[in-house]
């Protein structure tokens, strides 16, 4: 008997416990990712001349490989205003994850870099410690060339650092590469 | 020959003839053979409050005259069995059968056994609970490396997941109090939830008498138990605390267990543990922490005919992981490999941050007996787990403090064992089995969720029968079929889906409805049909040596892990893909084991050999380009995989003070389908140990050990290129060389002392990695990122009273 009745509350006891946590049991619990980005647009303003450099990705890491645009050349010897923008674009509307970067500011930082001889970028913006974070730019072209602009977004990085990503450390959020010419 | 001890049962029947004098009563019995029905012969009974006493005649029969009324002490006694007592009243003649018992088995710890198997024909080794208690701040996995043949798969230096000849996870069943665990063991990262202090003593099964347990044991089985109780009136307890200087924390076990002659027991057992960051003999491990609480309650009864076990364990572990393991894309895993120090390294703290684990797992079961006389025993049991995984990893604003993985797995599962022993020589165990999962993705994650939600479905059954063929030579043999079936809800991305998979070709009656922005849902849903078998056969020896032959069929289902996974694994920077292709896998396994125990000397030869036919593997196949820069995908795939090896166990007395033990593993894996090694097999490996034990001086011992560990020469080579953009270059990915050879001396040494009436005091002091070795393990997944832990100076209190 003493057995019967412990079976029972055995029983009901898994019951109850496997019942009690069905209150996060549902049957279409697939998020979505809420920490994607899907979407890096860089700015690059020099009056009149407006030039983006995008990367988009719509369904995030798997599914289909993202795609690069850039809207056109930039100019020699010139001197552009940069603004970075990240997106989460599988929201309505889409989310705008600069400002997460910009309320942990102390927490990230953009590393730009390029091999065409002459490009550099300066960070126009700093943390609440007074470091650079990279949401804000100016980038000056040189003489003319092809290469590419490479833009990284490090979380958790040491700052401040030498500006390179390489010894930055931290864990890379965003790394994207665009082929842009300065003619 | 063990010493033969016995339990006697008494059954009574009464006759009706009422006599009217007094003095006149006949008292008659029969002693009978519990198990078998056979009469016994020689036995003594005894009246002892009237001192008369007679013995059986060969039908077993026995029978005292003119007794008067009133009562009756009885004393039964036969060759090497406990005197059994028990009190009867006579106003009437009487008849009773009394039932003697020789299963020694059943009858607990009373009779110490130093080499008791679950099977004789069983290739296993095992580990007592004193050397348990030495672990009781580490983990399962450090407790088991003691066996040779056993290593473990690494996440830094809490998370050890056992591996037995260089096979781990779903490859392995792991029984704790008979209930085989399931707490998400398929992941890498997933170590046991199992507290060891809460146990009395492991088995390592490594030859194929596993199919009471399932099918699937291609590597083996661990089988951890409980002690058993004597019958009888006591309150006993121990208390262990530990202390370490790395990682400045350890534990605090406490257990009190009360037992009645009546045959009921209890324990209740809790455990404590806490470490802040370890250190590496360089720097502090930063994000290495654990704190872990656990608790266990037991209860039953126990007779010879009948009984039952209740028990329930609680374990509650949190796991920091090494914050310099957390990576973003296959760049940074470049600077890591290239970095000879972890990327953060800063002061101790007790602080568990991101990534972390936290694991909660809960197991129940309840389990009776009845024996039948002249047949066998029957044992029903009810389980159920609940395996509660949140893992943590480094996130932005608000999800900070949101899991990225949680999962929650519920099993329960119903089986029955019936044992058919009656004959002496044919011993058979068969059952059923029946399992209901439930997987729960549980929703809040932010993330889609690697493993998906699923129920699954088993039912098995199984019959194994064991014949001595003659005093030194027994053999056994088993089959076991297993039905399973598994259904799964899962969204894949519609470009995966179709293009990268094809699987809208290949399962087009798994889609379950119209593509949603990039997903598509699905229900794939699969089932299986396994048989397994085993045989054996062990024959004894002059001068204490013994052959044991094992050959096993094993086939396992592909886990959930392998069929699903999708998704982005931070720690290891790769992407890992499952495929719905995957197949069971099916093994081969031969063992061999000759062995040799005398008080002076002893040792064992196991050489084995595998064949796995349809080995499924994660390997890296590719590169893809995100948002984050390039990852690998490691993706699942199946080979034919063949493993050998012997494992080389040798002990001696030197003197009776000095003894030496040693042990050697050797281990070759091959992928015959492609030609190359296996990936993830454990080096060669060996160790000795010298201790001096003083009983005279309060059990003094002190012991040296030493392991080595060769470089694993034999990998498979997947490194890679991938295009740093900042270098304007391809770098070069070694991700599969591995670390070079390493040693390692530990020092033990522990006294008794008798500090109160019925209790004792044990210390310990103990050194681990005695020269402060820097040094890395390839089977730690975290290898590229740290070294392993550096000197720990490691001090023990145990109480028992």
């Amino acid at each position: 008997m003493k057995t019967i009745k412990l079976l029972a509350i055995l029983f009901i006891s898994a019951l109850t416990l496997s019942s009690c946590s069905d209150d996060d049991h549902d049957d279409d619990d697939h998020d979505h990712e809420e920490e994607l980005i899907t979407t890096v647009n860089y700015t690059l303003t020099n009056g009149n001349d407006v030039i983006t450099l995008s990367f988009v990705d719509l369904d995030g890491e798997g599914g289909s490989d993202g795609t690069y645009s850039v809207s056109g050349s930039l100019s020699a010897n010139t001197t552009y205003t940069g603004a970075i923008e990240l997106l989460n674009e599988t929201e309505d509307p889409a989310e705008d994850i600069t400002v997460e970067v910009k309320d942990e500011a102390d927490e990230h930082e953009f590393f730009y870099s390029s091999n065409i001889t002459g490009v550099s970028v300066a960070k126009t913006d700093t943390d609440g410690d007074g470091n650079p974070i990279g949401i804000e730019t100016t980038l000056t072209t040189g003489d003319t060339g092809i290469g590419t602009l490479t833009i990284i977004l490090k979380h958790e990085p040491t700052k401040p650092n030498d500006g390179t990503a390489d010894n930055a450390g931290g864990s890379t959020d965003v790394e994207v590469t665009f082929a842009i010419s300065v003619q | 020959m063990i010493k033969l001890f016995c339990y006697c049962v008494i059954a009574i029947c009464f006759t009706t003839n009422v006599m009217a004098q007094d003095c006149t009563y006949t008292f008659k019995g029969k002693i009978i053979d519990f198990h078998n029905n056979t009469p016994i012969y020689g036995a003594s009974v005894q009246i002892k409050n009237l001192n008369k006493y007679t013995s059986t005649n060969q039908k077993g029969e026995f029978e005292f005259k003119n007794l008067c009324k009133g009562e009756l002490v009885i004393e039964v006694q036969h060759i090497a069995c406990e005197t059994k007592n028990s009190t009867i009243t006579i106003n009437q003649n009487l008849y009773k059968e009394i039932l003697l018992e020789h299963h020694l088995e059943e009858l607990n710890e009373v009779v110490v056994k130093t080499n008791f198997k679950t099977e004789a024909t069983s290739i296993e080794q095992s580990i007592k609970k004193n050397v348990l208690e030495g672990y009781s701040d580490k983990s399962l996995g450090d407790a088991l490396k003691n066996v040779s043949g056993v290593s473990s798969l690494n996440t830094g230096n809490t998370i050890v997941k056992p591996m037995i000849h260089g096979l781990h996870s779903s490859r392995l069943l792991i029984i704790n109090n008979n209930v085989r665990m399931f707490d998400q063991e398929w992941g890498d990262e997933h170590a046991p939830n199992i507290d060891i202090n809460a146990n009395n003593s492991i088995e390592v099964i490594k030859g194929a008498n596993t199919l009471k347990f399932g099918s699937d044991a291609i590597g083996g089985m661990i089988l951890i138990k409980p002690k058993k109780y004597a019958i009888k009136d006591s309150l006993f307890g121990s208390t262990l605390v530990s202390f370490n200087s790395n990682g400045l924390g350890g534990n605090i076990n406490s257990e009190i267990v009360k037992t009645y002659k009546s045959g009921f027991y209890g324990k209740i057992q809790m455990n404590y543990k806490q470490f802040g960051d370890f250190k590496a003999p360089d720097y502090y491990l930063t994000n290495s922490g654990t704190i872990s609480k656990n608790a266990s309650f037991r209860f039953g009864y126990n007779s010879f005919e009948k009984g039952f076990d209740a028990y329930y364990s609680y374990v509650d572990n949190e796991f920091a992981i090494l914050q310099s393991s957390h990576i973003g894309n296959v760049n940074d895993l470049v600077n890591a490999i290239n970095s000879q120090e972890p990327r953060v390294i800063e002061d101790f703290s007790y602080e568990i941050t991101f990534p972390k684990q936290s694991i909660l797992h809960h197991l129940g079961k309840i389990e009776a007996y009845k024996r039948f006389k002249g047949f066998g025993k029957l044992t029903v049991q009810y389980d159920f787990q609940i395996n509660r995984r949140k893992e943590f990893d480094l996130r932005r604003g608000d999800l900070s403090n949101t899991p990225v993985i949680d999962l929650r797995l519920f099993t329960n599962s119903l089986q029955t064992d019936l044992r058919i022993d009656y004959s002496d020589n044919l011993k058979i165990n068969t059952g059923i089995l029946a399992r209901y999962q439930q997987n729960d993705a549980v929703a809040g994650t932010g993330t889609s969720p690697l493993i998906p939600d699923y129920d699954k479905y088993v039912f098995g059954t199984y019959i194994i029968g064991n014949y001595d063929i003659n005093e030194s030579t027994e053999v056994s043999a088993g089959v076991r079929y297993d039905f399973s079936r598994i259904d799964a809800q899962k969204e894949y991305n519609v470009t995966d889906w179709r293009e990268t998979y094809n699987y809208d070709e290949l399962f087009p009656e798994f889609e379950a409805g119209e593509v949603d922005g990039t997903d598509i849902p699905t229900n794939p849903n699969f089932s299986y049909h396994n048989i397994s078998a085993s045989l054996g056969l062990s024959k004894q020896f002059e001068n204490n040596m013994s052959l044991l032959v094992n050959y096993g069929l094993a086939s396992r289902v592909p886990n959930p892990s392998e069929l699903f996974s999708d998704g982005l694994h931070h720690s290891a920077a790769r992407i890992e893909i499952g495929l719905l292709t995957m197949e069971k896998e099916t093994a081969n396994k031969f063992a061999i084991s000759l062995e040799k125990n005398s008080d002076n000397f002893g040792f064992s030869v196991s050489p084995y050999f595998k064949h796995i036919r349809n080995y499924i593997q994660l390997i890296p196949v590719g590169i893809t380009t995100t948002i984050r820069g390039a990852f690998p995908v490691w993706q699942y795939n199946q080979i034919n995989a063949q493993i050998f090896g012997v494992d080389l166990d040798v002990n001696k007395k030197i003197n009776s003070k000095f003894d030496y033990k040693g042990s050697l593993s050797l281990l070759r894996g091959d992928n015959t389908s492609e030609d190359i090694p296996l990936i993830h097999m454990p080096a060669a490996n060996f160790s000795n140990r010298i201790s001096y034990t003083n009983n005279a001086l309060n059990k003094l011992k002190i012991s040296l050990t030493h392991k080595s560990v060769l470089q694993q020469k034999r990998y498979p080579d997947y490194n890679f290129y991938t295009f740093n953009a900042i270098a304007q270059e391809n770098v070069f990915v070694d991700i599969s060389s591995t670390p070079p050879a390493y040693s390692l001396f530990n020092l033990n040494t522990s006294a008794v002392f008798k500090a109160f009436n019925k209790g004792s005091l044990e210390l310990e002091f103990n050194i681990e990695n005695l020269f402060d070795v820097s040094y890395r393990e390839h089977l730690n997944r975290l290898r590229y990122f740290a070294d392993e832990l550096g000197r720990n100076f490691n001090f023990k209190i145990k109480i028992k009273y």
